[in-house]
């Protein structure tokens, strides 16, 4: 039960953090599970993201496995519910007061100072998990040079062509296989 | 366009919502939303949902489900943004729940391992992507990337708590844009 607890403050808070949408929480939520409360391991956390993006809808329903890997079906429930009902909470009544101040220029100021915090912030969340899924020193520089160059790849595609990008992810997994 | 608040069933959003949760991959959901609601079911205008789509990103959460909040909210007051949020998000967390069973019981085949290896490696490349061409207006303007850099070393490197950092470069990126008298004039 205390484990439940703690993994719902834990995914309230950045529920509430998640500026942006939710990439931009990836690092702190990574620093979070796996350093601070060792819920899951470097490796399982970007599976576990990766998986989200074979999924349908917003990609960031798969932190509800991190719940799993903790305390089984309660976990991956109590996760869902308390990384998307505070903020939903806080948008349905922010967006009330937002919609009274059509016009005022501070919104503007709001939206053009937050845009800038919001890349560095996803920078930071590629960053993170980049070291992991893209460079382990463990391995040799063969092994690393095929992981960056199946995410240059997928990056590549995806700026040139408008393939659906869950495809790119299932080629990703292709490729794994074959050259892994 | 007849205002159509308050005379859509919740079932209907519920399903709209829901086909939209089971049928948009890889992040690309406003594209999605932008088709439904605005095309085909005729809830929004162009302008309201540029609107909505300002609020759910300058907001703390997920785009797609501050979406989900601002419209159902605007045709069925907070049933409509509940029934609204669980139509987008049910469909993949059954979806994530299946696909977490499956890993689960095999993320030690040492084939399926390297499968994951290069699933994430692709995810790290979509979403270096994704990043590039959301900020690539911040990337490129001097002041805007200064932030961009600030932060990055902050959460990424140094591991600064995200309340921490946000509390203190979020006001001064704000007052730094803040609306200027000559703006006024403009």
């Amino acid at each position: 039960m205390n484990k439940i607890i703690e993994l719902v403050n834990n995914f309230a808070l950045m529920s509430l953090l998640a500026v942006g949408g939710g990439t931009a929480v990836l690092p702190e939520m990574k620093h979070d599970t796996v350093d601070r409360h060792h819920w899951v391991s470097d490796t399982q956390f970007a599976e576990i993201y990766s998986l989200g993006q074979l999924a349908p809808g917003p990609n960031m329903t798969c932190v509800s496995l991190i719940g799993y890997e903790v305390s089984g079906l309660a976990g991956l429930v109590a996760v869902l519910f308390a990384f998307f009902f505070p903020a939903c909470l806080l948008c349905y009544f922010v967006s009330q007061v937002w919609d009274a101040a059509e016009g005022s220029p501070w919104r503007d100021a709001v939206q053009r100072g937050m845009a800038p915090i919001v890349i560095g912030l996803m920078l930071a969340g590629c960053y993170a998990l980049g070291k992991t899924a893209s460079f382990d020193p463990a391995k040799g520089w063969d092994y690393n040079l095929l992981t960056l160059g199946i995410g240059a790849a997928v990056a590549i595609m995806l700026s040139l062509t408008r393939i659906n990008p869950a495809l790119t992810i299932l080629a990703g997994g292709v490729a794994g296989y074959i050259l892994l | 366009m007849s205002d159509p608040r308050g005379c859509v069933s919740l079932g209907k959003i519920f399903s709209v919502f829901a086909v939209i949760g089971a049928t948009s991959f890889g992040g690309g959901i406003v594209a999605y939303l932008r088709r439904a609601l605005v095309e085909k079911e005729k809830w929004l205008d162009e302008d309201s949902f540029m609107a909505a789509l300002e609020i759910s990103q300058t907001l703390p959460g997920l785009n797609s489900t501050n979406m989900s909040v601002i419209v159902g909210r605007k045709l069925r007051g907070a049933a409509g943004a509940l029934v609204a949020v669980l139509g987008m998000v049910l469909p993949g967390a059954v979806a994530v729940t299946a696909l977490g069973f499956a890993y689960v019981a095999l993320r030690h085949d040492p084939k399926v391992a390297v499968i994951l290896t290069g699933v994430a490696a692709a995810a790290v490349g979509l979403l270096l992507q994704v990043t590039l061409k959301i900020g690539w207006r911040q990337l490129v303007q001097p002041r805007d990337l200064a932030f961009v850099a600030v932060v990055f070393v902050l959460v990424g490197i140094f591991h600064v708590s995200l309340v921490v950092t946000l509390v203190t470069v979020a006001p001064l990126a704000i007052w730094i844009n803040r609306p200027r008298e000559e703006d006024k004039a403009g």
